[in-house]
């Protein structure tokens, strides 16, 4: 085993699939020669050949909406989107075509595809680049929505959503790709979608988070553990299928929730979740829930970014108001 | 200033309005060949009709009717082997039910039935699209699978004029191009997208001449003329299956009713303009004409192919009509492979609903 990071954990994800199973192919803009804009698929074209992997023409719509055909004539294709700002462009194809052609055909027809795509603010990109879009494809049934938080998660769940039989959105924090090694097996291993990782387990609050703001929150549970919050970190893993027992046993340990998400409030994903609780543990909170997350406004320019995303300051704010109930 | 006549495009036509056309390219027809395409059309123009009446007593959802386009479907479909794909828009049950779905299946579609998308597993249709153009990426993909497998299958793509203003279409052309997959772009040029005419939907003089900027050649073909179609599809088919490539191919027609159910088509065309193409252009009249000439029409046989398509109409439907429809607690199981413990739960509230018991 040796210590990697999470580009590198994608990609050999990526290559251990293609190698086990030859309908497994790759798309996207850059992808080939280049070997994608962060180096995701470094090396593929080389290993596979240009029948396995294709730099296709600079159209969103026209990779996804491809990736449907290839998918229902025999092949398992991992489709990228450069950024994840860029899948407006590709709306219809992910959100009407690809998620639905299951009960549009009455399960004739499936879809196992996989898209990729890096999302997620505090790495100064321009506009379009950073915006955590995951809440909504989570209204979109039929699809499936994974977000890794570090190197070992990705490997395995990327893994699991190749062999998937639906389509799964694959968000990969790009803060995250190179920030940190960790220990990775050589060996391929499926994380089942759908099942959440609890980071640190506390008694006094639950914090549920998920993709770029996962390793912030967990920092920060350790710095709350010496001023003696001890704070419970859920790491969702999954959007879709959600992991809704984790979060329920956790709630009615601690009666206190925080959700911290980088996608704007209104209508994310945290709003969900705080419905949830509030349907299936509300007589065990002490306390409303608090979110942290990115403020209602389209993500901003990089001088301001570092006050709009969920920060340790908003977090530990949060934390202190939850306990003073 | 540009001129679009540095782009010419002559319409192929080998039948003309009153059933003429070069005898010595009409030979190489069959009488065999000319019945079957005949009756296929014939039967096709009954089933609309029946559906349409059907709509107007409630007895089916809102339909898109296509009349007037039975050479167009008719003639490209009967050009390709059952194992090729076909890609349709919702105007397209004519080239459906000659391609092999049965009649039963599109009454289960358009009543609404849970399992109504579902074509059979034997045949290669996709289900129908709503979406406008968005198809046409879908057969270039399934098209590009088979050229990566080394199969021989054709994928072909039905949409409208109005398709060809939609991202996708652009989209789908370039890419078919670029890997010259074996992928047919089939648009029936009806003239209008609901009420809007097509030289408001693009300054193009033709539709086939977009071809030309993707690297593909492009047909234009007298929609109303089956043999016309026939023999360009068949083309066509035949070159994408040797690896030639893409093509697009317009086929210039007509829908002689409105939009779907829900439009009244007397607001946005005059009833001359209809009643012209209904007279003098009809794709039946000119095939019927050819078959008379030829000896192989008569009142008796046309009356006798009406009956026999109106008594398979009736079987098909009272089929339909006889068949479990379905019910809400079905449609959770064709989400998921397997469905979430949310979407679970969900589904077994449905079920004790539909049992009219107490949900807790």
């Amino acid at each position: 085993m040796a210590e990697k990071t999470m580009i590198q954990a994608i990609n050999e994800a990526m290559r251990q699939e293609m190698e086990r199973d030859e309908r497994v192919i790759v798309l996207g803009e850059d992808v080939g020669k280049n070997g994608g804009v962060f180096r995701a698929t470094d090396g593929l074209l080389e290993q596979f050949g240009d029948r396995r992997v294709f730099d296709t023409p600079l159209a969103e719509s026209g990779i996804i909406g491809t990736s449907i055909g290839l998918a229902v004539n025999g092949f398992r294709p991992i489709a990228e989107i450069q950024f994840l700002g860029f899948v407006y462009q590709a709306m219809d194809q992910l959100a009407a075509q690809a998620a639905r052609l299951r009960f549009r055909s009455a399960g004739r027809f499936t879809c196992p595809l996989v898209v990729r795509s890096p999302y997620g603010g505090g790495v100064r990109t321009p506009e379009l680049h950073s915006d955590a879009l995951e809440a909504l494809f989570t209204h979109s049934p039929g699809l499936k929505i994974v977000m890794p938080s570090n190197a070992y998660d990705a490997k395995g769940l990327l893994i699991s959503a190749i062999r998937d039989e639906d389509p799964v959105l694959f968000l990969e924090p790009m803060k995250l790709y190179r920030a940190l090694r960790m220990e990775v097996p050589d060996e391929p291993y499926e994380i089942p979608l759908g099942k959440a990782r609890v980071v640190k387990e506390g008694e006094d609050v639950t914090i549920i988070s998920w993709g770029a703001a996962v390793p912030l929150v967990a920092k920060l549970a350790v710095e709350m553990k010496s001023k003696g919050i001890d704070a419970e970190v859920i790491d969702l893993r999954c959007l879709q299928p959600l992991d809704i027992d984790t979060i329920v046993e956790s709630v009615e340990k601690t009666g206190r929730v925080m959700i911290v998400h980088e996608a704007v409030k209104t209508n994310g994903f945290g709003a969900e979740i705080a419905a949830l609780i509030s349907e299936r543990a509300l007589f065990t909170l002490s306390a409303p829930i608090v979110r942290v997350t990115g403020y209602d406004t389209p993500y901003p320019v990089p001088s301001v970014e570092d006050d709009w995303l969920p920060n340790a300051a908003r977090i530990f704010e949060g934390v202190q108001m939850l306990m003073r109930y | 200033m540009f001129d679009q006549n540095q782009l010419p495009f002559d319409m192929v036509q080998l039948l003309d309005e009153n059933g003429n056309g070069d005898e010595e390219a009409l030979q190489q027809f069959s009488d065999e060949f000319l019945v079957t395409l005949y009756k296929w059309m014939r039967k096709a123009r009954v089933i609309d009709e029946r559906l349409l009446k059907m709509q107007r007593q409630g007895r089916i959802g809102t339909y898109a009717p296509f009349s007037g386009q039975e050479a167009a479907q008719i003639g490209s479909v009967l050009a390709l082997e059952k194992e090729d794909w076909i890609f349709p828009s919702y105007r397209e049950i004519a080239a459906c039910l000659a391609h092999g779905l049965p009649l039963t299946q599109i009454f289960h579609y358009v009543r609404g039935h849970v399992l109504g998308g579902r074509t059979p597993e034997h045949l290669n249709i996709f289900p129908i699209q709503i979406i406008i153009g968005a198809q046409t990426l879908h057969a270039t993909g399934c098209a590009w699978a088979a050229k990566l497998k080394g199969e021989k299958q054709v994928s072909v793509c039905y949409f409208g004029d109005g398709a060809t203003s939609e991202g996708d279409f652009h989209e789908a052309m370039n890419f078919a191009s670029v890997y010259q997959v074996p992928v047919i772009f089939f648009c029936q040029n009806n003239q209008y997208a609901i009420s809007v005419p097509v030289h408001k939907q693009t300054a193009s003089w033709t539709i086939a001449q977009k071809a030309i900027a993707y690297g593909m050649k492009g047909v234009l073909v007298d929609g109303n003329d089956a043999l016309a179609v026939y023999k360009t599809m068949k083309e066509a088919v035949d070159s994408a299956r040797n690896g030639e490539g893409p093509m697009l191919i317009e086929a210039l027609t007509y829908r002689l009713g409105p939009h779907t159910t829900s439009d009244d088509p007397t607001k946005y065309r005059s009833a001359e303009e209809a009643e012209q193409w209904r007279r003098k252009k009809d794709p039946l009249h000119r095939l019927r004409v050819l078959l008379e000439k030829r000896g192989l029409w008569t009142e008796e046989k046309e009356e006798a192919w009406v009956a026999q398509a109106n008594d398979e109409i009736t079987a098909a439907y009272e089929e339909a009509v006889a068949a479990e429809t379905g019910s809400i607690v079905d449609v959770f199981d064709y989400v998921y492979g397997k469905p979430s413990k949310l979407l679970q739960e969900q589904q077994q509230e449905a079920a004790r609903r539909k049992q009219g018991k107490e949900v807790k």
